[in-house]
């Protein structure tokens, strides 16, 4: 990682190029990471939305980026980057605008789209070798209908469709390894409590052509219980207990970009949330707790080893 | 005048290669798969200079053919039935983008039970989107329709998606002689598109489809779409005259045929009007002043040209190649909010349901028609609809139900 321009955290943009006063919730993950994102991708963009959260960043006549922006349907944002990247190519190649005219497309959903509903449509744009950037921002659950379990939703936690004793019987998708199973030139994990990773992926990521997919964990106050000034702190336990690998896939390798060497027990994470407390509260849930830790150490056995 | 015998997928292909299309967004599905393969092997061969992408569904397919129109670039597409209901979704979307383009649906009747031959119910069904739709009963029409269409779509008047429907299998693989204009006649009736303001630039950012907030600003822009497809009506019988200036053949949003002196008019949408046709010749032959009146425009819904056409009428039977379960035939209710209350409005406007999943309609049903809409003006009452079907047709069903082991007798599904 040598060639970034991004040393330490000195070098990050002083000031955010998104702009302020948006109708996300205080403390909101996502918004934290797209900030980062953002920071680096810069105006030439055109950010195409998938139904979720992040819709309500561009509501009429507002917007907070200094791009552009489309918002489609909650299954085919990127079917609208492929039609918006073919129409710049068209026009490019036809002569009808300059280079300077030229956008990246970015396609911006949330993990239910990502995840679910929305993941036909990348597979087939990956498939197409569509030159474009995905950025999802997993907030573990369908946030914007009040948070009720999706594909992204991890192993026990309270959802509003799993309200039980044991939380969401399902275990989270494994995105990252399928998105990579398709050889696409990128993909990455980020968090926006590490910007400094973030940065150099996403330089690393603008850099390059063809289909480049980042994957953000967001943490949500809302859905996943927590006040809000705790969404850098959850967001960097998430990575130290190796609940969250910050990794990426790059010419058919996958590296890990931050090994937590002495990784804290998945419980430290786990109890900063409310989705989670019903594993602590009113008795410890021994069995589901170790499950989780099981599952993490085996992850990570894989590569220690 | 020299002609060419074409199917109507063919007449539609060529009616986008004319366009001078940009960019196609496709999916296969029967009976428009021969569409998108002619136009890919002139991509092949270099005739045309146009991108085709292969999307993985209808719903990503109008996503992408909404998304380019709404970058910049003259955008065509094609669909059928299932396909078209697939990308409902994203036909209400595009149409509030105000994306101009043109989308040609082969009409296929809907599952269940799946069949690949023609009725409405898969056009009817994109009725309310926004689309605005042209219908065709010949080859010839196809291609000019959507020369017409991409007029239609980026006048700045109107600035809305249009669907031409043909037939499938009745249109879409039947060989008519077609004249093709040439392209540069084309070229100077159809200018380049102009995407004026609504286009991605790097240099110019614009946020489009954004989310609203309320009903105030929500209603503005629904109502701003209905007022562009309002103006429609004009802007189509303008260039439909235009049309004619250039190439001879003109179009109205309505076609009559010998409906002046007629006292019963047959109301049908699509090829199927054809066979009107020959029953209205027919019916004259036998003595009835019978006539015929095909709406090409269903949105804008022609309503004023329904009315002076249908002034003064006794009596109108509209024949529905759709069906609307529990409630009967679309266009016929859509006719009756149109003509009630209206001066001179024929005193009986009968419905007749027929031509679901390609049940011919044959010159016996047409004189059925007659005698009984004949003896409605008689009794001046408006007859409940009629599903068109016969004794034979029952017959040869129960046949089926035998060999299928079900006994009619049996308590069943059967009405
Ligand atoms: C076709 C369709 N089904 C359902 C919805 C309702 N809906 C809107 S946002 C949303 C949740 C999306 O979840 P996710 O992608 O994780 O984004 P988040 O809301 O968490 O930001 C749902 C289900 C919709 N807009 N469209
Ligand atoms: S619900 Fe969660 S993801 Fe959605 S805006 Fe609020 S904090 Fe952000
Ligand atoms: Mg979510």
């Amino acid at each position: 990682m040598s060639e970034t321009r991004f040393q330490s955290l000195k070098d990050l943009p002083a000031a955010h190029l998104l702009g302020t006063g948006t109708a996300m919730c205080a403390g909101c993950g996502a918004l934290e990471a797209l900030h980062g994102i953002y920071d680096i991708l810069g105006e030439k963009t055109v950010f195409i939305n998938a139904a979720g959260c992040m819709t309500l960043l561009s509501v009429y006549p507002y917007t907070p980026f200094r791009g552009s922006w489309l918002y489609t349907a909650m299954a085919s944002a990127p079917a609208g980057a492929q039609g918006v990247r073919d129409a710049l190519d068209i026009l490019l190649e036809k002569k009808r605008i300059g280079p300077e005219d030229d956008l990246q497309t970015v396609v911006l959903t949330g993990d239910g789209s990502a995840y679910g509903m929305g993941l036909s449509a990348t597979s087939a744009a990956i498939e197409r070798g569509l030159d474009f950037l995905y950025i999802c921002y997993d907030n573990e659950g369908y946030g914007n209908t009040g948070h009720q379990s999706s594909g992204a939703t991890p192993h026990g936690a309270r959802t509003a469709t799993c309200k039980g004793g044991h939380g969401f019987g399902g275990y989270k998708k494994d995105l990252f390894a399928i998105w990579a199973a398709h050889r696409p030139a990128y993909v990455a994990t980020v968090v926006g409590a590490e910007p400094l990773d973030l940065a150099r992926k996403v330089e690393k990521a603008k850099a390059m052509q063809g289909p480049r997919l980042l994957i953000a964990l967001a943490p949500c106050p809302t859905g996943w219980d927590y006040d809000p000034r705790e969404t850098v702190k959850i967001g960097k336990l998430a990575v130290k207990s190796g609940v969250w690998p910050l990794k990426e896939y790059i010419g058919g390798k996958t590296v890990h970009t931050k090994l937590p060497r002495k990784r804290l027990p998945v419980e430290e994470y786990l109890k900063t949330q409310g989705r989670f407390t019903h594993l602590f509260e009113p008795q410890r849930d021994e069995q589901t707790i170790q499950e989780i830790q099981a599952r993490v150490d085996a992850y990570w056995h894989e590569f220690d080893g | 005048m020299k002609r060419t015998l074409l199917t109507g997928n063919a007449a539609a292909a060529w009616g986008m290669r004319l366009a001078g299309v940009d960019y196609l967004p496709a999916f296969p599905i029967t009976p428009q798969t021969e569409i998108i393969e002619t136009v890919a092997r002139w991509i092949d061969t270099g005739e045309i200079d146009c991108r085709m992408v292969t999307l993985e569904s209808e719903h990503s397919m109008i996503t992408a053919a909404g998304a380019a129109a709404a970058t910049g670039v003259r955008v065509f597409s094609a669909t059928s039935s299932q396909g078209l209901l697939y990308g409902m979704e994203m036909l209400y979307t595009v149409a509030g983008w105000r994306a101009p383009f043109v989308l040609v649906n082969v009409s296929r009747g809907l599952s269940s039970p799946i069949t690949l031959e023609p009725d409405h119910n898969d056009i009817f069904a994109a009725r309310d989107s926004g689309f605005l739709q042209i219908h065709c009963a010949t080859c010839q029409e196809v291609l000019d329709s959507i020369i017409l269409a991409y007029r239609l779509a980026e006048d700045e008047r109107v600035r809305l998606p249009v669907i031409v429907n043909l037939d499938g299998f009745y249109l879409s693989f039947t060989r008519e002689p077609v004249e093709i204009p040439k392209s540069e006649t084309v070229a100077r009736f159809l200018p380049p598109f102009d995407p004026g303001n609504v286009r991605f630039r790097a240099s110019e950012p614009v946020s489009q489809a954004v989310a609203v907030l309320g009903g105030g600003p929500y209603s503005y822009f629904r109502y701003q779409a209905h007022l562009a497809a309002m103006n429609a009506t004009s802007v189509f019988e303008e260039i439909g005259k235009e049309f004619e200036e250039f190439f001879g053949r003109g179009y109205g949003s309505l076609e009559t045929y010998r409906s002046d002196d007629a006292e019963l008019v047959f109301v049908m949408l699509g090829s199927f009007a054809t066979k009107a046709k020959d029953a209205v010749d027919r019916l004259r032959a036998a003595g009835q002043a019978v006539g015929l009146v095909r709406p090409r425009l269903l949105r804008p819904f022609p309503a004023d040209a329904f009315r002076q056409a249908l002034a003064g009428k006794k009596g109108v039977a509209v024949i529905d190649q759709n069906l609307s379960a529990g409630s009967g035939g679309i266009l016929h209710r859509e006719l009756t909010a149109a003509l009630y209350g209206q001066p001179e409005t024929p005193p009986v406007l009968a419905s007749f349901i027929g031509g679901l999943g390609g049940r011919n309609i044959g010159p016996e049903d047409f004189f059925g028609i007659a005698a009984e809409t004949s003896q409605a003006i008689a009794a001046g009452k408006t007859p409940p609809p009629r599903l068109l079907f016969s004794e034979g047709e029952l017959k040869d069903v129960r046949q089926l139900q035998a060999i299928a082991g079900i006994s009619p007798e049996k308590p069943g599904r059967d009405a």
